[in-house]
């Protein structure tokens, strides 16, 4: 009995005890929730248009901070920068097509997968071998206070941070949806043999496709870096957006987005009101264990296409 | 033959293997060399240059390798025999550090001096070595507590203080800062703490305190690597505690301070363990971290006379230069700090068996007996850097004391006396640790 | 020429099911036993003995492991560090408790310990395919190592949170603890490998190794002709996570001597499955290369500046070490998919038509 009070009615009543108090956690899961989404949209894309698992996505994240972070040390100024950066990515993208994927096409998902595990590696080593392994400052200049919102506080930097994913977001859904370029995308997406017998190019896409996640590494980059000092630790935000991924669908981006949401509010409220009666910090285990549960459901993710087999 | 990728790798591949067994064999002949009279100290060095904890390995490999090169460049080493040196990068893993320790710990004229691993989880894999191989462990101030109990741990030295003895400082210096240890009554102190073996140290000390004082304590734990901690801190924000403590460590320490100062936290409340008060904790969280407080046993800055020789001899007065190199940074100087207290060690163990290289065995001797008295400070240009010490087979922690400092935006400024730990709690308690980890692994104590 | 398969005539049945049914391979695998079991202990010296070849059987132990579970039944794990955990922490517990229990048995009880454990996360697999699985058993990989760092009682609630192992004797020899010699650890490593690395030889040539194969390539297709998924799958689990729990329980008696949960990390799960993708998914002989291959290298690497007596900084040096060994594993996928088990395989056939190929 008191077990069950503990797991099943205390922590319901302290969260309707204070709603207002509910009421800022989940707002704060939310905005973490973007910011897990925006590295998950970089799996996201890579995965919709080659069929690549790509876990260096992280490394990419830290590679990009680093480059920019690195560039602005050296005196440059913030928006030549970023142009800088944005072309070093799609170097890299350039690169990897080359070098790697063009040689592994219709290779299996887990050897690709173990490619970009490699990749990453490079990524990291490159990226402290150019700008070192201390830890670099980045202010992009908003202030790290709370504003008050009908009594519950709010981060501003969070609620920036958040809006800029969020035009990611948008700039990347109307990419996707209204351009040549999106449909292509998609195209190749669905069937890469039918995409290339009606003369998509492939490789051009790839390119694309590896340039455009270089560039939301950019932004998770510069996000993630601004919060926490950009180092090496960066590479392992990763870690957080694998159950937003598998939440959402490795193949949906309005997937990627609704599963950082219910992963970052799920996680905030799991820790502050059951947390305390486990021990503390379950979070990390209890975001996998939520995307698990709900794979029981959806085998494929909230809005993944429809695993279909045949025999 | 055909010159395609496969033939490349069978030649790469017998080459490869060629280069690994030739490197076995002389690595044989390395371990066989005899000991003998020769002139030169090696110090093995476990050192993390990259990884996720590089920003706080750094200045600590630079301190060492400065403090050694000025000991052979302004005296011509200890009592004329040169001290070498040579590093291993762990990245702060524990496996990797089992590689370089074997890898150190043959080297020199006469095998390592002793060890100091800077990371806890390599320090627990060492403690059962020292003993077999003969070569003492300083782990200064992190690793196992009860190591500071002598009769059990011969080997190893944890001195000039511990984690328990630290707890129990902050809590007098909450104390006092609330105008009396019976103020601390119905206060409420939460413990940040990084969620791993280190970061749970202080729990039992800070729980036993709080029986005896009446305060609330409250523990959040923040998991490895710490970036995300909006639900700690929001259960600090709603716990609303007088004083937070921090056990953190790496990425995690710049964040809590941001989120602390995002919350509007009085900084001055917030308190971090001596692994979260360097330059590279507050520096990237900018200007909230203004005022925040960390407890050190060591003095930072470069006016000191010992870090003004440094600068002299090693950097030949080029400031940039050495400034580059984290110079007068707080780690930086417990790098200074702990490699000063390696040299001296090897300076007593030679008053005891000659002006020669000394092996293992007799390093710990000169650990055990190393005795730093508030002259001989002076005389190193350490005089108020670091407390005295004196050790003795009992107690290889001595004093324990630490103090609070605290961050200006530039640089950090002392902000306490030297607050001597609560021994009369903490004493037992290494004892009981001792005893249990003699009993489970068969070590009968020494009697001293 | 030098491998052939002419002449070798098959008498009974047992021959002809044997594992090397060719005298040029027992031949050749009876050498590198007697190398392996006693030219090694005699030639290396510590360093080589407790830096670089315990590890490897320890790793070798634990990418067999894996593979039984990805490479045979097709099941995408990155939980075996929380498998392995398992082991080790059991282990400290029995041996703990219980003193005078044989430490093999120990061993062997804390695999089982593991293999329960595997069992309970293994049964998402039922539902959830491919990588969605592998994300699933990081909820595994997290959760395990949660409840070890958290629950006291696990590590004896000693002020620490480190176990240590304590030192434990067999026939007379001292195994574990620091005490013990490298050699001796050495050599338990390898005969515990050597049986084990035996029974999975034989466990996948037999029904129930076809089974998972069949469950593998497709496992609809598998479930019409008569095996039953849940069966075969929980036993896939439940036997992969057993030699990883051994091979936990090795690595902290046999190895490292202490260790938190940090030393069971996600990186160690997915060091493993680089070892079974490097050396070949569906061969016990690839685990062991990978293994090989994925812990010999970096210390290789590490080690051929010194021997060319190139002095570079330390931390270029390890970024140069963490590129190559990055650039080495994206190599080796583009040129041999199938891994090192693969090229192995090419080698005998180039051995059997040298010098006269066609």
């Amino acid at each position: 009995m008191e077990l069950l009070n503990t797991f099943f009615v205390a922590p319901f009543a302290s969260m309707f005890g204070s709603p207002l108090f509910l009421a800022e956690v989940i707002i704060g899961g939310l905005l973490t929730g973007v910011l897990y989404s925006l590295v998950a949209l970089g799996f996201v894309l890579i995965f919709k248009a080659s069929g690549v698992f790509n876990f260096s996505q992280g490394a990419m994240v830290l590679f990009a901070a680093l480059t920019l972070v690195g560039l602005m040390e050296r005196g440059v100024p913030v928006w030549l920068a970023l142009a800088l950066t944005v072309l070093v990515m799609i170097a890299l993208a350039w690169l990897i097509e080359r070098l790697m994927l063009s040689r592994l096409v219709n290779q299996e998902g887990i050897i690709l997968f173990m490619a970009t595990i490699g990749l990453s590696f490079l990524l990291e080593g490159f990226g402290q071998i150019f700008w070192g392994s201390n830890v670099k400052r980045l202010d992009i200049g908003i202030p790290n206070e709370s504003i008050h919102l009908a009594g519950i506080p709010i981060n501003q930097f969070d609620l920036f941070a958040a809006l800029m994913a969020a035009g990611v977001v948008a700039l990347l859904a109307v990419f996707f949806q209204k351009t040549p370029t999106g449909r292509a995308l998609r195209a190749v997406a669905d069937d890469h043999q039918a995409a290339l017998s009606i003369g998509i190019p492939l490789q051009r896409i790839w390119l694309i496709v590896w340039s455009v996640s270089g560039f939301v590494a950019i932004i998770a980059g510069v996000v993630w870096g601004a919060k926490s000092g950009v180092q090496f630790s960066l590479s392992l935000i990763a870690l957080k957006a694998l159950p937003v991924l598998i939440l959402g669908g490795f193949t949906s981006v309005p997937g990627a987005i609704v599963g950082g949401l219910i992963i970052g509010v799920g996680e905030k409220i799991a820790e502050i009101y059951w947390g305390p009666v486990l021990g503390g910090a379950i979070e990390n285990w209890f975001a996998y264990m939520l995307a698990m549960v709900f794979l029981m459901f959806r085998p494929q993710g909230l809005f993944g296409e429809r695993i279909i087999e045949r025999i | 033959m055909k010159i395609n990728l496969k033939n490349i790798i069978w030649i790469t591949m017998a080459v490869l293997a060629l280069v690994l067994s030739s490197g076995g064999c002389e690595k044989k002949d390395g371990g066989s060399k005899q000991a003998g009279g020769g002139q030169e100290q090696f110090f093995p060095m476990l050192v993390y240059r990259t990884g996720p904890y590089a920003p706080s390995g750094i200045p600590v490999a630079n301190g060492f390798r400065d403090y050694y090169d000025l000991v052979n460049k302004r005296d011509g080493g200890i009592n004329g025999v040169k001290i070498t040196w040579e590093e291993c990068e762990t990245e702060y893993n524990t496996k990797l550090g089992v590689e370089c320790y074997e890898r150190l710990k043959n080297k020199g004229d006469n095998g390592a001096t002793l060890f100091n691993p800077f990371s806890t989880g390599i320090t627990y894999q060492l403690i059962p070595k020292a003993a077999v191989d003969k070569i003492p462990i300083h782990s200064m101030g992190y690793g196992r507590t009860s190591a500071a109990d002598g009769r059990v741990f011969e080997w190893v030295f944890n001195f000039p203080t511990t984690y328990w003895s630290q707890a129990s400082a902050f809590v007098k210096y909450v104390g006092s800062q609330e105008g009396g240890m019976d103020k601390l009554k119905g206060k409420k102190i939460a413990l940040v703490y990084h969620n791993s073996a280190y970061g749970k140290e202080p729990i039992a000390t800070l729980e036993k305190l709080a029986e005896q004082h009446g305060y609330d304590l409250k523990q959040l734990a923040v998991d490895h690597p710490g970036q995300e901690q909006k639900s700690t801190w929001l259960q600090i924000r709603q716990y609303s505690p007088d004083w937070i403590f921090m056990w953190g460590w790496g990425v995690m320490n710049q964040v809590a301070i941001k989120e602390a100062a995002a919350i509007g936290f009085p900084m001055d409340r917030f308190i971090g363990v001596w692994w979260s008060g360097s330059e590279s904790d507050v520096v990237p969280a900018g200007e909230g971290a203004k005022g925040y407080k960390a407890g050190a046993f060591h003095a930072s800055g470069g006016e000191w006379p010992v870090l003004q020789d440094v600068l002299k001899h090693v950097y030949n007065g080029d400031m940039e230069k050495a400034r580059a190199n984290n110079w007068g940074e707080v780690l930086y100087n417990r790098a200074i700090v702990n490699g000063m207290y390696n040299v001296e060690s090897v300076r007593t163990a030679q008053a005891k068996f000659g002006n020669r290289t000394v092996k293992g065995e007799e390093v710990r001797w000169g650990l055990e007996n190393l005795n730093l008295t508030q002259e001989r400070l002076k005389e190193l240009g350490m005089d108020g850097f670091v407390q005295p010490v004196k050790i003795t087979c009992a107690d290889h922690e001595s004093g324990g004391s630490v103090f609070i400092q605290q961050w200006d935006g530039s640089k950090w400024n002392p902000a306490s006396e030297w607050i001597s730990p609560i021994s009369e709690l903490v004493r037992p308690m290494i004892e009981a640790d001792a005893a249990s980890y003699a009993k489970e692994n068969g070590i009968t104590p020494r009697g001293c | 020429m030098i491998y052939r398969e002419a002449g070798n005539y098959k008498t009974t049945y047992a021959a002809d099911q044997a594992i090397f049914t060719l005298q040029l391979d027992r031949v050749f695998m009876t050498m590198v036993m007697v190398l392996a079991f006693l030219v090694v202990p005699l030639w290396a010296n510590e360093y080589w003995l407790q830096a670089v070849l315990i590890p490897f059987l320890i790793f070798s132990l634990a990418a067999i492991g894996l593979n039984l579970l990805t490479g045979y039944a097709g099941q995408l794990s990155l939980g075996t560090g929380g498998f392995m955990a398992v082991g080790a922490y059991s282990t400290y517990k029995l041996t703990t408790a219980f003193p005078d229990l044989n430490i093999l048995l120990v061993f062997l009880l804390a695999g089982f310990f593991a293999a329960l454990v595997g069992i309970v996360f293994g049964l998402p697999s039922l539902r959830i395919k491919g990588f969605y699985l592998a994300v699933a058993t990081l909820a595994a990989q997290f959760f395990i190592l949660w409840l070890f760092n958290k629950v006291g009682w696990f590590y004896n609630n000693n002020s620490s949170g480190n176990i240590t192992a304590p030192p434990r004797e067999l026939f007379g020899l001292v195994v574990t603890g620091a005490a013990a010699k490298a050699q001796v650890r050495y050599l338990l490593s390898l005969g515990i490998l050597t049986l084990f690395a035996l029974f999975a030889k034989n466990i996948v040539r037999g029904r129930i190794g076809r089974s998972w194969m069949a469950i593998r390539d497709m496992d609809i297709a598998a479930e019409i002709i008569g095996i039953r998924p849940l069966h075969t799958k929980l036993l896939a689990f439940a036997l992969s996570s057993f030699y990883c729990g051994v091979a936990g329980a090795m690595s902290v008696f046999l190895w490292l001597g202490s260790a938190e949960t940090e030393a069971f990390s996600i990186f160690i799960s997915f060091q493993v499955l680089f070892m079974v993708i490097v050396g070949g998914l569906g061969s016990i002989l690839g685990s062991i290369l990978g293994a090989a291959f994925i812990t010999l290298l970096p210390i290789l690497l590490t080690n051929v500046p010194l021997l060319v007596g190139l002095r570079i900084p330390i931390d270029l040096q390890k970024h140069i070490e963490q590129i190559v060994f990055g650039g080495l594993i994206v190599f080796f996928l583009i040129v041999e998919p199938h891994g090192l088990a693969r090229l192995w395989q090419i080698m005998k056939e180039k051995l059997r038509r040298w010098p006269f190929p066609y």
